[in-house]
């Protein structure tokens, strides 16, 4: 478990929250509509062999919200922006819910950067016929629940976003949130023709049991990415990196190191 | 005072049980509880009543637009009002509004309005909205955008009615090569623009700026005068003196011979009205973006949604008038004293009120209460600085 430190950074004047820890290949994770700013264990753990570097999105949490940004799209050109201006190579991109389908955005752009792409429970793209839920017609309890496998691990997420002090940001979140996935709900009709250029090794890490991006949606990633491979975890929501952080840190390190070896 | 009988054209005949269980008439609640043969009936009905206001006396009559619900069975509001242009021939025809941000070509609510106006050789007010919280739901928009699109599709329709066309229009939302609306308005320079909202104080200062009627919706006639007074003092910044015939407040008026007979008749159907056909989640009211943070903060403080509210409740409040012909008097007056509006837009109708009552009651306001209000202004408005 190492810890990190919490840093600003400046991009083409946008001015977000950072928090960096660790030493090694870097590994940059983008968190999703309800994860944000939390140094999560699973990201403790990653750090003891890795750089890893968490980003609080424009419009989330402690970052600025800038005037460009209207949609996904904006985001994945933003973090182009972001490894360029840190130098950073070889990144190993890690993004789960909405930062998952920013991460499939950036990887059709422009993989120069990336050494790998794992998406978990990733948003971006339609399955016809899969149900999901409407979290905009659910209350702010119901959506902390329904992230979960486990209902009972939902509590300590929720007691920190219902606390009082939470408020503005929770607000905050759920703005750039429903900007970013109101319509179309949750995917860029086209980014499904473009996901055959993802051209570095790419896993699904998957909840078994995620009722708002339900596993169909790894499958589907999984014909559209070439050689993709997938890690569905048991037991598990929509979060599988804070629901079941030890079988998510496995399946990733299991995942970067196969990748190095073949390398 | 100017009178309009506005209509929100209910479902009547919805199944309030079902909606109770449902938790909403709007949005999931099923279009199967709609019987075609009710609704054709229906529609009738409300046109018929809006042509009675007019052979009345009422100075207008007021339609407006909602999307998937029992609540109103307006989704297109211009089909009745092109369907009222030449039935009605006296009374002006208000649509109180269109909600443009849900239109992804607003320059079809020019043409419309234009030719409504037309039509009716100017009779025709063109009301322009954000649309609630639920329209975003069902229509598919982004509530984070509604403010830029109803600024950006507000500025297309006004210059696509003053400037000659063609032009070209580039804005965020909406891009058009050619601006060249055909017909132009009836009215010079266009028809008069209202604004109804719930209260936002960025609508109001914005409405006083380009001296807009505003119109208040349901809302006590204690935060009517609050938000009225504001309208005034934005004026004032603005360099002029407001109206009282720029301030409209929509309230709704039932008259019977005693207080207790109009309670009495009316509280069953202005009941199904607030606590049925008008519940909805404060998710499905409010969507993220839909406010900015601040009110959304503050509306959510007020704890204004869910709570069931009786007939008495809402007379006590100062959102409906019901009584005998001289308690409703004195209210009205009380109220347009208070709060300094000249324009009032009275619901007849409403909820599940039937025909012949909601006849009954429009020949009652017309004789007993629109007579003795014809000269009357607001008496004594403060015109101070609101404190």
């Amino acid at each position: 478990m190492v810890d990190h430190t919490a840093t600003r950074l400046s991009v083409r004047g946008c001015n977000i929250a950072l928090m960096r820890g660790g030493a090694g290949r870097p590994l940059l994770f983008l968190h999703g509509g309800n994860d944000a700013g939390i140094w999560i264990p699973a990201l403790a753990d990653l750090a003891a062999r890795r750089d890893v570097l968490a980003p609080v999105h424009p419009g989330f949490g402690a970052s600025d919200t800038p005037d460009w940004l209207d949609t996904v799209a904006d985001l994945a050109s933003f973090y182009l922006d972001v490894l360029d201006q840190l130098d950073l190579s070889n990144v190993d991109l890690v993004g789960c819910d909405l930062g998952g389908w920013i991460a499939a955005e950036l990887a059709v752009r422009n993989t120069r950067r990336l050494s790998s792409l794992t998406l978990v429970g990733a948003a971006g793209i339609h399955v016809k016929g899969v149900a999901q839920l409407d979290p905009f017609l659910r209350t702010d309890a119901e959506n902390i629940r329904d992230l979960f496998h486990d209902p009972t691990r939902s509590r300590e997420l929720w007691q920190h976003l219902s606390h009082k002090e939470m408020e503005d940001v929770v607000l905050k979140n759920q703005t750039t949130t429903a900007k970013l996935t109101w319509q179309p709900r949750g995917y860029n009709p086209h980014l499904y023709k473009w996901l055959h250029r993802v051209d570095v090794p790419t896993l699904l890490i998957w909840g078994a049991d995620d009722r708002l991006y339900p596993k169909d949606y790894a499958a589907a990633y999984q014909r559209l990415i070439p050689g993709a491979k997938t890690a569905i975890i048991a037991d598990c929501g929509h979060l599988p990196h804070v629901e079941q952080p030890r079988a998510f840190v496995a399946a990733l390190q299991e995942f970067l190191d196969a990748k190095r070896a073949a390398a | 005072m100017k009178f309009f009988n506005f209509h929100l054209m209910p479902y009547r005949h919805a199944d309030l049980d079902a909606i109770e269980k449902h938790g909403t008439a709007w949005v999931t609640y099923s279009n199967r509880d709609y019987d075609p043969l009710k609704g054709a009936e229906l529609y009738h009905e409300y046109l018929d009543q809006m042509e009675f206001a007019d052979r009345l006396g009422f100075d207008g009559v007021c339609l407006n637009e909602h999307h998937q619900t029992a609540y109103g069975m307006m989704p297109t509001p211009g089909v009745l009002a092109g369907a009222l242009a030449r039935s009605i021939k006296r009374a002006k025809i208000a649509i109180l509004g269109r909600a443009i941000p849900l239109l992804n070509n607003p320059l079809m609510v020019a043409e419309e309005y234009a030719m409504l106006d037309n039509l009716t050789r100017g009779r025709f007010i063109a009301g322009l909205v954000r649309g609630i919280g639920a329209e975003y739901h069902a229509m598919g928009i982004n509530p984070t955008f509604s403010q830029e699109r109803f600024a950006e599709a507000h500025d297309l329709i006004v210059r696509a009615w003053t400037e000659p066309g063609p032009f070209q229009y580039v804005g965020k939302h909406y891009h058009f090569n050619y601006v060249n609306t055909w017909p132009r308005p009836y009215q010079s320079p266009h028809p008069p623009i209202w604004i109804p909202s719930q209260g936002s104080i960025s609508t109001i200062r914005w409405a006083a700026q380009m001296r807009y009627t505003y119109a208040q919706t349901l809302a006590p006639i204690a935060v009517v005068a609050k938000f009225f007074q504001l309208y005034r003092d934005e004026a004032e910044k603005a360099g002029y003196q407001a109206s009282p015939d720029q301030l409209a407040w929509s309230n709704t008026i039932y008259v019977a011979e005693t207080d207790a007979q109009a309670v009495r008749e009316a509280k069953p159907h202005m009941e199904a009205l607030a606590n049925r056909l008008l519940k909805m989640s404060p998710e499905m009211l409010l969507p993220p973006g839909y406010s900015n943070i601040d009110s959304i903060k503050r509306i959510r403080a007020a704890k204004v949604t869910g709570k069931p509210q009786t007939c008495e409740d809402l007379i006590r409040a100062g959102v409906i008038m019901m009584g005998s012909p001289n308690t409703v008097r004195e209210k009205l007056a009380e109220y347009q004293d208070l709060a300094g509006f000249n324009t009032s837009l009275t619901k007849t109708q409403f909820g599940t009120l039937p025909d012949d009552m909601a006849r009954a009651n429009m020949v009652a306001v017309a004789e007993e209460i629109l007579p003795h209000f014809r000269n009357r202004l607001p008496q004594g408005v403060r015109q101070a600085a609101a404190e």
